[in-house]
């Protein structure tokens, strides 16, 4: 009997599709995974290091909001599909109200006549009292800083949870499990663990799952995305990208593929792509399930569109949790022209000179300045190539930081008088102001977090 | 000589992470015999030259032979972090394209098949002006003079 099971186990494969990988992600790729992906599980990762700073500034507003805005749409698209395939759901668009979006769900699920889901809420990501409470003894990770020397009002600090609280819920048999701040990976690891009963102690397989996971963690940046270059890299019907499935067995490995009809690549060079993508040492990847060692993966095409993802292995986590600590600093002015024909790039270096004396005679005070030309060097500045002939028309931006937000908006306002006032010749000028919340990293021991599952059924 | 320096671009592709006022620029190797120039030629001394005031931190060069790649870590090289930084390319999303703009010296098997793909070699005024701005890799300059 045993034996028999152990077999059964070993060619099982799980499927879980990635159907999102940021806040704003396209909504459709999800659903035609969850209509036609056959899938075990959909993950919806929503959360960059921002987000969850903005979306607790959200729910300081209206304690009903700080959770993803597509949720509503993502929801009640996909989940009369996986309500009829089975297909449980795993997702960070709790943010930093995954309760409120719990509530939200069961609303959804109810406006849709479904019935008989359990929708899981995992909270406890939330530390801002702890940080706020330490902040002498927090440092940050980079410079060393005592969160408390940091200037400006710290608005939220929330912890890299890891799998574990999700295959807790997965355990009490949730369909639907909402997080908050949770680390990418860890949402598409906690599915393997709870359908393959691993042991949370078993590096070396929690490591190759973890390689899995991060193939998929970042969505269609596997499947083609973000890779096109045309006579260099071709991606077909890059429109049209279809996210990545994983398709996982017992003992880690994996293959990744794509729903057939979808456009898109998953070759070798994806899959490397992706898996050098926001690593530092790769023998040493850090995260809250598992150090991961990609240095012995392998890589095979095994069909179009299908890469196998074997070998790979892991070492006992981090005795640590990383924390995303929001802090106010200040306001950021922005503001950009554009001017064309022949001398544009002259009268554009005059204009600026015209708003840095402006800046100057008005007393604006800003922490920083930068101005870029747009088309000549605004990404790389002076490490930007030459350009073998002056450009048509060139598009000259300001952005400046400060702490008074009325110096952003001066910045802004002397832009806009270089129409009528400046160089001849200009587009209309366009401006904005906006509150900078700055990221930084921090380490906090495990047991200062205290996560928790609130479980509702419909 | 100089016909056989090609941009990074013709023989590998890239991609760049960022976590925090860090970004990871990947070279992989379009061919694994490319990956000695690659392995060879960007070094770190040749990506700090090229990225020049862009990074203000350490450089660290993880190579793995195994995949034919590199990946390399730039410290302190997003203007002082994705979140507050003034740029229009806050994640460094780019630096992949500046980092397969470096000039590599391709010995001349490969740089034939190389032109008879159709790729040209760096553009030999371009090559003049970045000389003169101390940007080019050790190798390259030599094979200028």
């Amino acid at each position: 009997m045993t034996e028999k099971m152990n077999s059964a186990e070993a060619t099982r494969v799980l499927r879980i599709g990635a159907g999102a990988s940021y806040a704003g992600d396209r909504v459709e790729p999800a659903t035609d995974l969850a209509a036609r992906g056959s899938l075990d599980y959909l993950v919806y990762e929503t959360l960059a290091e921002r987000t969850i700073a903005l979306a607790n500034i959200e729910r300081a507003k209206d304690p009903e909001l700080g959770y993803n805005e597509l949720l509503e749409d993502r929801l009640i698209a996909a989940l009369p599909h996986c309500k009829a395939h089975g297909t449980r759901v795993v997702t960070s668009m709790g943010a930093a109200n995954p309760l409120a979006a719990q509530r939200k769900t069961l609303e959804l699920i109810g406006r849709l006549g479904l019935c008989a889901i359990k929708v899981a809420a995992v909270i406890g990501d939330d530390v801002l009292d702890y940080c706020l409470a330490n902040a002498q003894s927090l440092r940050v990770m980079e410079t060393g800083i005592p969160l408390s020397e940091l200037k400006g009002e710290i608005v939220s600090a929330n912890a890299y949870l890891g799998a574990d609280n999700i295959v807790a819920a997965l355990d009490q048999g949730a369909d639907i499990v909402i997080t908050g701040r949770v680390a990418d990976c860890s949402l598409f690891l906690a599915p393997m663990i709870h359908e393959f009963g691993w042991s949370q102690e078993d590096w070396e397989t929690l490591g190759k799952g973890q390689i899995a996971a991060d193939m998929v963690e970042c969505g269609a940046n596997v499947s083609g995305g973000f890779f096109a270059d045309p006579g260099y890299k071709e991606v077909a019907a890059l429109h049209d990208l279809g996210y990545p499935i994983l398709e996982v067995s017992a003992d880690g490995s994996s293959i990744v593929s794509k729903l057939e009809g979808t456009g898109g690549a998953i070759t070798r060079a994806t899959c490397l792509e992706q898996m050098l993508y926001e690593i530092h040492d790769p023998a040493e990847y850090i995260t809250p399930d598992v150090v991961v060692d990609f240095t012995t993966v392998r890589l095979d095409e095994v069909g179009p569109d299908r890469v196998r993802i074997s070998g790979g292995a892991g070492r006992p986590k981090p005795v640590e949790l990383k924390v995303s600590v929001g802090i106010k600093e200040g306001w950021i002015g922005e503001a950009e022209i554009t001017y064309a024909g022949i001398g544009c790039v002259e009268r554009a270096r005059l204009a600026e000179n015209v708003v840095r004396e402006r800046l100057r005679i008005g007393s604006v005070e800003l922490q920083e300045l930068r101005v870029d030309y747009i088309g000549i060097d605004s990404l790389h500045g002076p490490q930007s190539l030459p350009a073998e002939h002056a450009p048509y028309e060139v598009r000259l931006r300001f952005a400046g930081r400060s702490n008074d937000r009325k110096n952003a908006v001066k910045l802004g306002n002397e832009v806009e008088t270089l129409v009528g006032k400046g160089p001849s010749a200009s587009s209309l000028p366009r401006k904005s102001v906006r509150e900078v919340v700055a990221i930084y990293s921090c380490l906090i021991p495990r047991d200062a977090v205290r996560p928790r599952i609130v479980m509702e059924t419909v | 000589m100089s016909r056989t320096i090609f941009h990074l671009r013709e023989i590998a592709h890239s991609r760049a992470g960022d976590k925090g006022d860090t970004s990871n620029v990947s070279v992989i190797a379009y061919r694994d015999e490319f990956f000695q120039i690659i392995s060879t030629q960007v070094t770190v001394d040749a990506v700090r030259s090229h990225f020049g005031t862009l990074v203000r931190g350490r450089i660290t060069r993880y190579p793995l032979p195994q995949f034919s790649a590199l990946n390399i870590v730039l410290e302190e090289s997003l203007g002082g972090g994705v979140t507050r930084s003034l740029s229009l390319d806050p994640h460094g999303k780019s630096y992949s394209a500046l980092m397969l703009a470096l000039p590599v010296l391709v010995d001349d098997a490969i740089a034939a098949t190389l032109t008879d793909a159709g790729r040209l070699p760096v553009d030999e005024r371009l090559l003049v002006h970045l000389k003169d701005l101390g940007r080019l890799p050790l190798v390259v300059r030599e094979a200028l003079n």
